[in-house]
């Protein structure tokens, strides 16, 4: 398990660089340049060129590239072209709203995806299967930020039961924090938890009809002990695959519910730093959100490698 | 003689036959007024083509499926009655062993807690009794304990198989259902676990009901054989006069349907097999007997009357009119010679009774 762990970092760090030159040529290619939107159009020729010489803009793009790696590698993720801020200062003070919002709805996605898909393949073709398989199939036909406005409308506006907006950090008010985070991941988790329940009920299905449910049966197990403990497991290991891919999903829906919510997260702040072109920032966001996706990916193939035992290195 | 360790009388198995939406719809009778007895230290095989209601028996018994009516007295006590499940004392005495050893075991557990899982719901013991008992019982079935910690993935189909022996073993039951245990397995391994089922029951003193197709098989490991047709036992009877002397003609056909080693014969055979009526009949039969539209020498009674069990010389029962006494000519006088197994040598030819 160590060894794989092991391999699993080195190979990100490839793929760190590959994605790193990717956007570092995207924003170097835009046809239209921040200085302008800087300073807009009263300026003149030379500041215009004194402020693309502070920014570094005049070196060539190799020149550029490694000197953002170089600091990049030690953690400075350099600086926004319009506030002095520091890139990695802005996306962490950002990043809480946004990995709680995508925690509690794999959470949400989890419980609910896994409940239903259990629920309908223990009894197949019963009115829960066909429940489940309607709800599914509404709860992927819908878009969650759709979802989400509705579900604001109806709890945050009519019922008043949650606030419409805003974000309380955890360490503030943990339950203010529960309150303002419960129906944005309502909105994301629902609908990512239909494909989820769908995974698991055909694995469900199909590890109920192997011979070892039956000879656990024979045995005289109960039932819990037969599903739970035989049959779960093993049909997980399809459903890990699928809620790694989710999670990512979840991530990126995130970005998107935070707008419905005004929730101050990585969202925001993406959209703004892509508007004014603020290329360090955009930089710094897409590197930094790669890492957690890889980390996602990581942690998904030491759980896969924990149920699964032919995934394991010999 | 001794009591008998399971009596099944009459025993039905349906399926499906649930009202749905106030209809009532008609279930299909996997099993119908079966009748068998297993007695301790005895060998009972059951054969029949697929579909025959050879399964349905063994799920039945081993409390999988409900029977829907007749009596299965096991040791003393009814399991039909048992509509929710066996209790623990019961179920102890009741292992099973499964064809295929590659679905059979659980993927995600160690062959340590495969073999142990048994022990750990039914009998109070540390752990590491437990593991000391897995030890042991790995050596039962050939394997080095070395295995334990191993996963069912790491092994072949025949060490799979003696893992699952293993873990039916565990409790030291009074009863092991094998169903097809060896034909998902080469004929080499295949020989190495029907010598290990044999040297096991004869150590312990237990009981198999084995359910295969292979009569060659049957017939060397079990001391008698059973025959099922559309969920009916039509034959029963001591091992050797069942495989030798078959007094009904689906038992008859099933030994047919062994290949001979002689071409000629073989060729012969097939002519015969031919020329008899197609295979593909309605396979319900309410009323007459369930075989009549296969059977080559069934006769008028046989679609107005269901043939009752009668006795059989050299033993057993069959279900057939043609073994009346004031019946037409019974079945094994008009066969053709060297209709049987490859190891049948002239067998005696069985005389109207």
């Amino acid at each position: 398990m160590i060894k794989l762990v092991g391999q699993r970092l080195l190979a990100m760090v490839p793929l760190l660089l590959i994605v790193s030159i990717l956007t570092f040529s995207f924003t170097a290619l835009l046809p239209s340049d921040p200085v302008d939107l800087i300073i807009g159009d009263r300026g003149s020729n030379e500041q215009h060129e004194q402020v693309r010489e502070r920014l570094g803009l005049n070196d060539p793009f190799v020149t550029r590239y490694l000197d953002w790696l170089g600091r990049a590698v030690q953690g400075d993720l350099g600086t926004s072209f319009f506030n002095s801020v520091r890139v990695t200062d802005a996306v962490l003070l950002r990043m809480p709203a946004t990995l709680s919002l995508t925690f509690a709805s794999v959470l949400i996605s989890v419980v609910v995806g896994l409940g239903a898909g259990v629920a309908a393949a223990l009894r197949p073709r019963s009115w829960i299967d066909r429940l489940a398989t309607f709800g599914a199939t509404i709860g992927q036909a819908i878009p969650n930020f759709w979802f989400g406005l509705i579900l604001a409308s109806v709890f945050a506006v009519t019922l008043r039961w949650f606030p419409a907006t805003g974000y309380v950090p955890l360490g503030e008010n943990p339950l203010g924090w529960l309150l303002s985070i419960t129906l944005p991941a309502l909105a994301l988790g629902l609908s990512t938890s239909a494909a989820l329940a769908r995974q698991v009920r055909s694995a469900m299905v199909g590890v109920l009809q192997q011979d070892y449910i039956r000879a656990a049966r024979a045995q005289g197990l109960s039932s819990r002990r037969v599903i739970f403990r035989h049959a779960l497991k093993n049909a997980l290991v399809p459903v890990v695959t699928v809620l790694s891919f989710q999670i990512t999903v979840l991530l990126g829906g995130a970005l998107i519910v935070e707008q419905v919510y005004a929730i101050n997260g990585i969202g925001s702040l993406a959209i703004a730093a892509v508007r004014q072109q603020d290329i360090p920032m955009i930089q710094g966001i897409v590197l930094i959100l790669v890492l957690v996706v890889m980390g996602v990916q990581l942690a998904t193939d030491i759980v896969y490698g924990l149920i699964n035992p032919k995934a394991r290195p010999a | 003689m001794t009591d008998p360790l399971l009596q099944i009388e009459d025993l039905t198995v349906t399926y499906g036959g649930r009202s749905l939406l106030g209809l009532k719809t008609r279930g299909v009778d996997a099993v119908k007024g079966a009748n068998l007895t297993i007695r301790p230290g005895e060998t009972l095989g059951l054969v029949g083509e697929s579909g025959s209601g050879k399964s349905s028996i063994a799920n039945t018994l081993l409390g999988l499926v409900p029977a829907s009516s007749g009596r299965m007295m096991f040791d003393g006590t009814d399991l039909a009655q048992m509509k929710d499940g066996y209790p623990d004392v019961v179920r102890r005495k009741i292992q099973a062993v499964f064809q295929d050893p590659y679905s059979s075991l659980n993927p995600s557990m160690t062959v340590e807690q495969i073999v142990t899982e048994p022990l750990k719901i039914h009998a109070t013991m540390t752990r590491a009794d437990r593991r000391a008992r897995a030890a042991e019982l790995l050596r039962m079935v050939n394997l080095p304990e070395t295995h334990l910690p191993r996963y069912p993935n790491e092994f072949s189909g025949g060490q799979r198989q003696r893992i699952a022996i293993a873990a039916a073993l565990a409790l030291q039951p009074k009863l092991i259902v094998l169903d097809e245990p060896v034909s998902a397995l080469d004929v080499s391994t295949q020989n190495q676990i029907i010598n290990l089922l044999y040297e096991r029951r004869d150590a312990t003193g237990m009981s198999y009901l084995l359910i295969a197709h292979d009569l060659a098989l049957v017939h060397h490991i079990s001391d008698r054989i059973a025959v099922m047709y559309l969920g009916h036992i039509v034959e029963e009877g001591p091992a050797d006069r069942v495989y030798h002397q078959p007094a009904h003609p689906y038992t008859r056909a099933l030994l047919d349907a062994v290949p001979l080693l002689d071409p000629e014969r073989q060729r012969a055979r097939r002519a015969a097999r031919r020329a008899a009526p197609p295979t593909d009949l309605p396979r319900i039969a309410v009323q007459g007997c369930p075989y009549r539209h296969r059977c080559p020498r069934a006769i008028d009674r046989c679609r107005s009357e269901s043939p009752r069990a009668l006795a059989v010389p050299g033993g057993g029962t069959a279900e057939c009119h043609l073994l009346e006494p004031s019946g037409t000519t019974p079945p094994a006088q008009q066969t053709t010679p060297g209709a049987k197994g490859p190891a049948s040598n002239t067998p005696p030819r069985k005389e109207p009774a």
